[in-house]
């Protein structure tokens, strides 16, 4: 086989590449900065695959055609930012409950609302968990490089299918936009996951079957016909008020993400072995962190970063071992204290320490150093 | 070469400054065998406002997207070398276009001057390549990337009407800045 050829892809473009790859079929949305360079790829790719492109009215119908696509079973994806991620919020949470895989991209602009549409932030870690109301699973991915939105939005659409949840790809306007040489990796490279679809007979088939922590969903127009709500539902999909279904459902659709968070989750860790001062930190600011860390081992400073690549479910066992282990945890990000805390609640004797910005500008390196020396 | 070299591509919105730094890192990365990030900042306006774009060379991964302690900056206009011009490191290249930046910034660098919109719009007629020429200067007095990997990234970018005014523009480029250094 020859040599892949590399290309010189926007964070954006890499993740039309990822969900081309892992069989999205279906896109509904509104543009938005700084994220729109996703609808422009999917309207121009999509159509090519047999898949089709809607550009809707507003955020709100984007999510909910995004699920209505998903349920006719086609995988969707959505892409948007912080004011469309608020308005898509309701229909979040129907997806949730309604257990409809789907996937949204939500590249972080400052906020709250208009704020700052040309400028970095990472102020919706917490709304990615908590946007929608009531107790409700959250898969969301972070990656940091070019080459990684590809494969995380991939690994996206395959907890969505596997889990029967939404996931939502986070990343902010920093690695949207930039551009690094990528590989497309060749079909088959990298794994590819299905919903699981229904083998018995259309008549015997519950969309929420009471035998499966994660029941299988057939296609709407396959034949197999059911029903979706938002209110509490029986297997059947009808609603209901039976107290101990509604139980049993609510943690359930909990319980699916909670027993499988060791699937879920995703870590890299760098120059943790032996590291007395360690760094928390997610998208562009955790590429500042490496290169902060990597100046500090050369001082001879002995600093390591975590790298979550899953952010929800929180990666509390991770966080919680490290913080056995060194001084202190610092927790760059681009907001005014989101997941310090976290850090804070699962850690076990470190000191935690945030760094915050909300100008627009990275945390540079210097910043983090700073900090970093603050415990030596 | 396993240094970071830091690029930074500064003007005006519409100047085309974000393709130049997207046709840098093609050429560091793509035609060339280095690794390479392009990354930009620009206002909400499509047109006007300072915009810069900043691309990364360096033979080992690049971590930190964004420009630390710049060996060669580009301002278009006086706006964005007012406002960017700090981060240029000590002995580092400052290139101005010398009708434009009249308001000329002191510092341990070296400045270079040249009237490169005026000369797109006198020898080819089209101010919409001065980034062009600018991207054959900056290769020249850089030796960053070779004329040839420029070259490609140019003409690979290019719609096929253009190719030979983006060709002539570049080699303005690489003459006029060989005469500078």
């Amino acid at each position: 086989m020859s040599e892949k050829k590399k290309k010189l892809l926007q964070g954006n473009e890499a993740c039309v590449e990822g969900a081309i790859y892992a069989g999205c079929k279906f896109y509904a949305g509104y543009p938005i900065t700084p994220s729109t360079e996703i609808a422009e790829g999917m309207s121009v790719r999509l159509p090519k695959v047999g898949g089709k492109f809607i550009q809707m009215e507003d955020e709100i119908a984007g999510m909910a055609a995004t699920i209505g696509g998903s349920l006719a079973g086609f995988k969707s994806l959505t892409a948007t930012s912080g004011p469309g991620f608020s308005l898509k919020q309701e229909a979040l949470g129907y997806a949730c409950l309604a257990e409809i895989p789907c996937v949204i991209v939500n590249v972080m602009r400052g906020g709250p609302s208009t704020g700052y549409p040309t400028g970095p932030s990472q102020s919706d870690i917490m709304q990615a968990k908590w946007g929608t109301h009531g107790d409700h699973p959250a898969i969301s991915v972070t990656p940091a490089y070019v080459q990684e939105i590809l494969t995380e939005t991939v690994r996206a659409f395959n907890l969505s299918e596997k889990y029967r949840t939404p996931v939502v790809v986070l990343y902010d306007e920093i690695v949207g936009h930039m551009r690094e040489p990528i590989t497309i990796p060749a079909p088959g490279e990298l794994e590819v996951i299905d919903r699981a679809k229904p083998d018995c007979k259309p008549e015997e088939y519950f969309p929420y079957d009471d035998r499966y922590l994660i029941a299988p969903l057939a296609p709407f127009g396959s034949g197999y016909r059911f029903h979706v709500t938002g209110l509490n539902h029986k297997q059947d999909g009808f609603p209901t008020n039976d107290s101990k279904v509604i139980r049993e459902n609510n943690e359930r659709i909990m319980r699916k993400i909670e027993d499988n968070k060791e699937d879920i989750w995703k870590n890299e860790e760098i120059f943790l072995d032996d590291a007395e001062i360690a760094v928390f930190a997610i998208g562009s600011t955790a590429r500042s962190a490496r290169f902060a860390v990597e100046k500090m081992r050369a001082e001879g400073i002995k600093a390591g970063l975590l790298r979550p690549l899953t952010i929800w479910p929180f990666p509390d066992k991770a966080v919680r071992e490290l913080s056995k282990r060194v001084k202190a945890i610092i927790v760059p990000e681009m907001n005014l204290g989101q997941m310090v805390l976290e850090v804070e609640r699962c850690s076990k004797g470190a000191e935690v320490l945030g760094i915050h910005r909300v100008d627009g500008e990275p945390i540079n390196p210097g910043q983090i150093i700073e900090a970093i020396k603050k415990f030596k | 070469m396993s240094e970071r070299y830091e690029i930074r591509f500064s003007g005006s919105g519409g100047q085309g400054m974000i393709l130049a730094g997207i046709i840098m890192a093609e050429a560091a990365a793509i035609y060339g065998d280095k690794n390479a990030v392009q990354s930009q900042s620009y206002g909400p306006e499509s047109r006007g406002g300072a915009s810069k774009a900043e691309v990364i060379i360096s033979g080992s991964p690049i971590d930190y997207p964004k420009a630390t302690a710049i060996d060669c900056m580009l301002a278009m206009t006086q706006e964005a070398c007012t406002k960017y011009h700090y981060d240029v490191k000590e002995g580092g290249i400052l290139l101005i276009d010398s009708e434009e930046v009249k308001n000329v910034p002191q510092g341990k660098f070296k400045l270079l001057s040249y009237p490169i919109i005026g000369t797109a719009r006198e020898e080819l007629g089209k101010t919409i390549v001065a980034n062009i020429i600018s991207l054959g200067m900056i290769t020249e007095l850089t030796g960053i990337v070779p004329h040839e990997a420029i070259e490609k990234a140019v003409l690979s970018r290019v719609p096929a009407a253009f190719l030979d005014l983006n060709k002539k523009a570049l080699e303005i480029g690489f003459d006029r800045a060989s005469k500078l250094k």
